[in-house]
């Protein structure tokens, strides 16, 4: 190792970086993992809301999808992290509002995921569902979100991913994440080039794995 | 068993159904005839409230289906619906088609659903065709499976949109067949077609919708025999 190190000093850094970046790494994953899972179940209702018959209902639903679509979500961290606990005087840790703002943040682009995937199913479907006889409730349970789910799959693989890089701007409050890592380093040993360049690597490591799997997926479910 | 009074159906401002009254009796089977565009499976629609109508009302066995107070569900669920585009569900295999309704409707055990699917396909020739799933089906195969799904719910009524505009020629007759059996067997049933040598053989009274109105009705014999209304003779003229 040392006499590798010797022969191409630039490895020292590159080496050095690797335990604080696989710290940055686990609350990256944390918040990625949590934030996507509640962000999927906001999506799913709001989705569903988008298409509702209840105005009040789409409403709600479709306000929430664009002020979230509409504002960068920097703001949206900045938002949660600052001003709402100042606003509610409550006490929130960095890394659960990390969690909550992936959450909220990808759940509006999911609701669109899912409304686009509920409404590309054929409405003769709908109409299957009626003419048997089940609830409204029914038909969307057992026979429309079922099909629909499947066609969902690569738009969501695709959320997942760009939530995953969202996460750097947590950074911005401090939140010890991969950039957030990266960047201490840097401040430390006043490289520049290696801390960053094993930054960019880490994220390869989990979106190139993320794409194939999810490629994988594609095709054996056929969507 | 089927009374419709004064029916209007518009979407947006089109009128599509301008005042149908009709009166079907249990046990009869009546094939609906007209042009595309005629209204024929809107009025088919109606029916099962898969369209909301406009103005009149259409009682089944007494009760007015078109009342805000209906029950939708229960009503439909009395009412089967073969389709013309089959709209198996892809996602189930054929006896997950079929007892779904009975299991969740009905509260049927699983066992009992799958008995009862078990004898329904046997019933429409399909008895070895219960572990496909649709996209492994012809589309008689999967027009049959519809009906037996259809069925599965013991229908009082039985309502067939084109039941056989989709398929390809040689599977036409299989899927008119099941439906011979059926009106011989005694099920009433309404049905929109195009099929003139069905309508003749089995129809009891044949329903001729133009332009939104029952332009002329009667039984087979009459309506293709000695057509009464002008519209009637040109529409026959074209498709005889």
């Amino acid at each position: 190792m040392d006499a590798l190190v010797e022969k191409l000093p630039f490895l020292y850094h590159m080496i050095k970086v690797i335990p604080y970046l696989l710290e940055g790494m686990k609350y990256t994953l944390i918040i990625t993992f949590l934030g996507v899972a509640i962000g999927f179940v906001i999506g799913a209702f709001a989705g569903l809301g988008r298409i509702s018959n209840s105005k009040i209902i789409y409403a709600i639903s479709t306000v929430y999808v664009e002020i979230i679509r509409g504002t960068p979500i920097l703001v949206q961290i900045l938002f949660i992290y600052f001003a709402l606990p100042d606003l509610l005087d409550l006490n929130l840790d960095k890394i659960t509002a990390s969690v909550i703002a992936i959450a909220i943040n990808a759940g509006a682009y999911i609701a669109e995921i899912v409304r686009g995937g509920v409404e590309s199913i054929d409405k003769g479907q709908f109409e299957a569902g009626d003419s048997i006889g089940l609830t409204k409730n029914q038909t969307m349970w057992h026979i429309i979100w079922p099909q629909a789910f499947r066609r969902m799959i690569p738009p969501l693989g695709n959320q997942f991913i760009i939530s995953l890089k969202d996460t750097s701007l947590f950074s911005a409050i401090a939140v010890v994440e991969l950039v957030y890592q990266g960047k201490a380093y840097t401040a430390a040993s006043a490289s520049y080039f290696e801390p960053y360049f094993m930054v960019g690597l880490f994220y390869l490591a989990i979106t190139i794995p993320s794409s194939i799997i999810l490629r994988r997926l594609e095709k054996r479910l056929d969507v | 068993m089927i009374k419709i009074q004064g029916l209007h159906k518009s979407f947006g401002s089109l009128e599509v159904l301008k005042g149908i009254d009709y009166e079907v009796k249990p046990q009869e089977v009546i094939c609906i005839i007209g042009a595309s565009g005629s209204g024929k499976s809107t009025f088919l629609r109606c029916i099962n409230l898969l369209e909301k109508v406009t103005a009149g009302a259409v009682y089944i066995e007494g009760t007015d289906i078109t009342a805000p107070t209906s029950d939708i569900n229960k009503i439909r669920a009395d009412v089967g619906m073969v389709f013309q585009q089959f709209n198996l569900f892809p996602h189930m295999n054929v006896l997950d088609n079929i007892t779904i309704a009975p299991r969740k409707i009905r509260q049927m055990t699983s066992q009992a659903a799958e008995q009862l699917a078990y004898e329904l396909l046997e019933k429409v020739g399909l008895s070895d065709k219960a572990k496909a799933y649709p996209e492994q089906l012809s589309g008689g195969q999967m027009q049959r499976v519809a009906i037996a799904r259809a069925l599965a719910m013991k229908p009082k009524i039985m309502l067939f949109d084109e039941p056989t505009s989709a398929l390809d020629p040689e599977m036409v007759k299989e899927v008119l067949d099941v439906m011979k059996q059926l009106a011989f067997e005694g099920m009433t049933m309404v049905v929109v077609t195009h099929e003139m040598g069905f309508a003749r053989e089995v129809a009891d009274r044949v329903i001729f919708i133009d332009n939104g109105v029952i332009a002329e009705e009667g039984s087979p014999e009459q309506i293709f025999s000695k057509p009464k209304n002008e519209r009637t003779k040109a529409f026959l003229g074209k498709v005889l």
